[in-house]
């Protein structure tokens, strides 16, 4: 059942102290970026985040991170040129860093989406980041047992949402929403545009609304050449 | 004797070394440049691990769009046939197999195509990975893109890989500066060389190298 909710505070209202939450985006594409503000409002703490980047800048998942609301993040890239409100933590060890191979970190969440309990993969055979987990060899190559990681909510950004929770993204902003939708207890997303029920071409549908449990427009600003940059 | 490589050389070099029709990711950094070798006629399809096949060239002015970027998170722009997909099946395209070549940058590269590209091992340094590890072991091809000395001029060329490995024996072609290098059953070979004799290059690299093969130089 779909919430349509009012305001981004009321979206993540039930985010509680202590839950894993998946957070969307490559760099500031994709980045739920009013849902994560709205995340700090609310204050919850010693949040496990699971996200390709450890934020850019002093907004969204960096501005999380900087308040110090972060306890653990799982992710692939942390270190940017504009990381430092993540670099700061890290170096003062304030937070704890599971770094894993980027594609590891999308099959492990589609993983847990699909209900699949783990998996071997070739990626990081051999490697520091494969240290202590299980091994196989099959067909003669070597491949590292990957777990799931499931989550209590996940917060991303889609273009549109119609009114049972279909999704559609826009270009390399589509990036982690459609399996981190469906590994989280509770998906939650920002749209730029909510549509009639019957407003999306089923056969455009990227991410179906069974995997989405709460809609929030955040209106965008349509720039000059078609770009969704929300009004800031 | 041929001088020494140039970077816009040796990017030309990788870009002639990608065959027509294929489905290629550059890595971030140096590797971008082979971009500006692709001929129209060879028709190649650009993939960015961010979820898009069919990546143009770097956008301009009225092109900038925040929702389309390439993994280096520099906005780009799409060409016609360009298609988007989330980030496991654009994963699931490299560990699958499906992407023909890609090309990298690295710190050291072992006689047995161990790619070192991700960590100095520095424990001040703040790790990133990033996609490298599932480019390394996922292309058909792994090409590698990297000056063959470090500026105190060490082999990057190693026996065994001392930086925290990216993947193991996943590397197939070298281009250096100094050097073309094959990676084969046997060991590596030269395929050319530049600014520098064969001679000259084993005592740069001090490893066994296998010596050119005549008809290669001469096609070349």
């Amino acid at each position: 059942m779909l919430t349509i909710h009012d305001d981004v505070d009321e979206a993540v209202s039930e985010i509680t102290d202590g839950a894993i939450v998946l957070i969307g985006g490559f760099g500031k594409a994709g980045q739920p970026i009013e849902l994560i503000e709205a995340l700090l409002r609310r204050g919850s703490r010693n949040l496990t985040v699971v996200s390709n980047n450890a934020g850019n800048g002093t907004v969204g998942l960096a501005a999380l991170i900087g308040a110090g609301r972060v306890a653990k993040i799982i992710c692939s890239f942390p270190r940017q040129s504009d990381s430092e409100l993540f670099d700061a933590k890290f170096r003062a060890a304030e937070i704890e860093l599971e770094l894993v191979p980027q594609g590891n970190l999308a099959e492990r969440i589609r993983a847990a989406g699909s209900g699949i309990g783990g998996f071997f993969t070739p990626t990081g055979y051999g490697t520091m980041l494969a240290a202590g987990k299980e091994t196989r060899m099959i067909d003669g190559r070597g491949f590292v047992l990957e777990s799931p990681i499931r989550a209590d909510f996940a917060l991303i950004k889609a273009l549109k949402a119609d009114g049972v929770g279909n999704l559609v993204y826009r270009k390399t902003a589509r990036n982690f929403g459609p399996i981190m939708a469906s590994a989280a207890a509770h998906t939650i997303v920002q749209v730029s545009e909510l549509v009639e029920t019957g407003g999306l071409d089923p056969e455009n549908v990227v991410t179906p609304g069974i995997f989405v449990n709460s809609v929030v427009v955040v209106p965008a600003q349509i720039t000059s050449n078609g770009s969704t940059e929300v009004a800031r | 004797m041929t001088e020494r490589l140039t970077r816009n050389q040796l990017a030309r070099l990788v870009a002639q070394d990608i065959p027509s029709g294929a489905y290629v990711n550059l890595g971030i950094g140096q590797p971008t440049l082979v971009s500006d070798y692709l001929t129209p006629s060879q028709n190649v399809t650009l993939h960015t691990e961010n979820g898009m096949l069919g990546m143009g060239p770097a956008a301009e002015g009225d092109e900038l769009d925040e929702d389309l970027i390439n993994a280096g998170k520099i906005p780009v722009t799409e060409l016609p046939g360009a298609s988007y997909f989330h980030h496991a099946d654009s994963f699931g395209m490299m560990r699958g197999g499906h992407l023909d070549v890609c090309v990298l940058g690295a710190f050291q590269v072992s006689v047995a195509g161990d790619l070192a590209n991700w960590h100095t091992g520095d424990p001040n340094d703040i790790p990133a990975v990033g996609g490298a590890m599932d480019l390394a072991i996922g292309a058909k091809d792994v090409f590698v893109m990297m000056n063959l000395l470090t500026r105190d001029g060490r082999s990057k060329l190693v026996e065994a890989c001392t930086y925290p490995l990216t993947g193991v024996g996943c590397v197939t072609r070298i281009f250096t500066d100094m050097a073309v290098l094959l990676v084969t059953p046997d060991g590596i070979r030269v395929r050319d060389t530049y600014g520098c004799t064969f001679e000259e290059l084993l005592r740069l690299v001090d490893l066994p190298l296998l010596a050119p093969e005549r008809e290669s130089m001469l096609k070349a």
